[in-house]
């Protein structure tokens, strides 16, 4: 039996509870994961603790519990600082998730920078996310969009990218990896062609943090936003990295409580970063899960993880180029890719595909990935995804191929 | 019964071999929608005789092999009906068509996609509004 030579994945899968599911009495399979990340004890039990033993209003009371809380609150922003390599714990800005940070961008910083006739550069690989704010802001201010188009193997056509950068964009926000084809985007190269070109770069890292080690310092870009559940954290806490000297000169996002250090009745003095854009209670309990997922994961290392998937994405392409009739996007060198592979069996429709692999206690993704204008652009309405994570194995692939040639014979293939 | 029971012969056969599938014209009557989570998308045509009853129907439409089957045999089920007895379908005609009693929440949406565009375009040509969300 083929094992992970990175990850001792055995291990590993006994840290998460869920995975002892039965899903129509068939162990659990769980290849969703660009989607979202299962969680494993060490999170799940950060948070139980954080209610039973610290909670209290951070940064508000000077009792013990709200010092607590709000030491808590520091310690998860710490560890996001040292995961991406930030260089000051002022670049840190709590979310809701990617999809906020992304917004945060476009109102606080893209309302008052673009203005009428700016060109933005995006990629035609766009989650939704990092389509559909910008398109509302040059919209309101009368700014263009371009995007750059994709190779037919899947990657960015960096000619494309090139000749956008003579028109002077004033924006490039760009995916560091593809959530549909698993590209990872070279974001170093990107945002230094932005930088020379004059343009405020901003890294959709959703894809990526959870994958593979990002330095946002290396990487040299102005701002970087990823979720903590697609990286064994939980739901509803996210990260924008911003350098500091952009946030500096920021107007706020959402304003009110804690976001301010005076208010008078004639009006206010904003707080100091990164609180300025952190308004209202925050989220503690996500900010110690984060923190809790982000010990679990550099205690398996980021390098190994990365290699881990790198492994289980070539088994993967390996066995389903033996299946008749199928169809894998994306780019077949593993090491351009991340542990995403979407694909399409025949003609069958991957949300059958899905219902079918489903019965066999098999979780994929089936649809359009929110990447709608990638899929139109390959001619596509939908494809089927599978995408792995610390705890797959080389026998989830193996369930995979088995329930692929389960659908082949019910669609008679 | 299991979800993937569905794919039985006759179904995957509809959805390879849609029976009135294309463009209808004239029609009286023509009514689309889409499911966004699924990406299926489904036309109907209709066109109404004098005693206002479903004379021709036709459909276009992408999207799952529930979906598409679906509508498929809508039509071959709606043709000759009087406009009055699609008001009556139901979520159970639907699946009793299909030869399924459940298909549980994510994938029932696609079967009933179908009857929720018939419906919508029959009592538009009516004049009547919706009375009843159609997946309910």
């Amino acid at each position: 039996m083929l094992k992970s030579q990175s990850l001792d994945v055995e291990q590993v899968r006994k840290d998460f509870p869920i995975l002892k599911r039965k899903i129509h009495g068939k162990r659990l399979v769980y290849l969703d994961n660009a989607a979202t990340t299962q969680k494993p004890r060490s999170v799940i039990r950060s948070m139980v603790d954080f209610y039973s033993k610290h909670n209290a209003n951070p940064h508000r009371g000077v009792h013990q519990l709200s010092i607590e809380s709000t030491e808590a609150f520091d310690a998860g922003r710490k560890k996001v600082v040292s995961f991406i390599n930030a260089s000051a714990f002022e670049e840190i800005v709590y979310t809701r998730g990617a999809t906020e940070s992304l917004n945060l961008v476009r109102y606080a910083w893209g309302s008052r920078h673009i203005k009428k006739g700016d060109l933005i550069v995006l990629t035609i690989m766009e989650h939704h996310s990092n389509i559909v704010p910008w398109q509302l802001l040059a919209r309101e201010v009368g700014a263009r969009i371009e995007y750059v188009g994709v190779t037919p193997d899947g990657s960015l056509r960096f000619e494309e990218l090139e000749a956008l950068m003579g028109q002077s964009p004033a924006l490039v926000a760009f995916t560091q990896s593809s959530n549909v084809l698993g590209t990872i985007n070279d974001a170093q190269k990107i945002c230094s062609m932005g930088r020379r070109a004059g343009a405020t770069t901003v890294v959709d890292a959703a894809q990526s943090v959870p994958h593979m080690q990002v330095d946002v310092q290396k990487i040299g870009c102005d701002f970087l936003a990823f979720s903590g559940h697609k990286m064994l954290g939980p739901t509803g806490i996210g990260v924008l990295y911003g350098r500091k000297e952009i946030l500096a000169e920021m107007e706020p996002f959402l304003s009110g409580g804690d976001m301010i250090k005076e208010v008078h009745i004639s009006g206010a003095r904003w707080n100091d970063l990164p609180y300025k854009f952190e308004a209202g209670t925050q989220n503690v309990e996500g900010a110690v899960g984060l923190g809790a997922a982000i010990d679990y994961l550099n205690s398996l290392g980021m390098d190994k993880v990365r290699s881990h998937e790198e492994q289980l994405a070539a088994y993967a392409l390996e066995q389903m180029g033996s299946v008749p009739g199928i169809t894998v996007y994306g780019p077949k060198d593993v090491s351009l890719r991340g542990g995403v592979v979407s694909f399409n069996l025949g003609d069958i429709h991957p949300h059958d595909l899905a219902s079918i692999l489903d019965e066999e206690g098999v979780a994929i993704r089936s649809g359009m990935h929110c990447a709608q204008p990638l899929l139109e652009s390959m001619g596509l309405s939908a494809t089927s995804r599978a995408s792995f994570y610390v705890y797959n194995s080389y026998d989830d692939v193996d369930a995979l191929m088995g329930a692929l040639s389960k659908a082949r014979r019910i669609f008679c293939l | 019964m299991s979800s993937s029971d569905i794919y039985r012969e006759l179904i995957l056969d509809y959805y390879r071999n849609p029976r009135n599938f294309g463009k209808l014209d004239p029609h009286d009557i023509e009514a689309r929608d889409s499911n966004p989570l699924c990406g299926d998308e489904i036309e109907i045509q209709v066109k109404v005789s004098a005693d206002q009853k479903i004379e021709d129907i036709h459909f276009l439409g992408k999207g799952c092999a529930i979906s598409q089957a679906s509508a498929s045999m809508l039509t071959e089920l709606a043709k000759g009906k009087p406009l009055e007895w699609v008001k009556e379908l139901s979520k159970g005609d639907i699946l009793k068509m299909l030869g399924t009693s459940d298909l549980g929440p994510a994938r029932i949406k696609c079967a009933l996609l179908s009857m929720k565009v018939l419906k919508t375009g029959v009592y538009g040509y009516l004049g009547a509004a919706l009375d009843e969300p159609a997946d309910h």
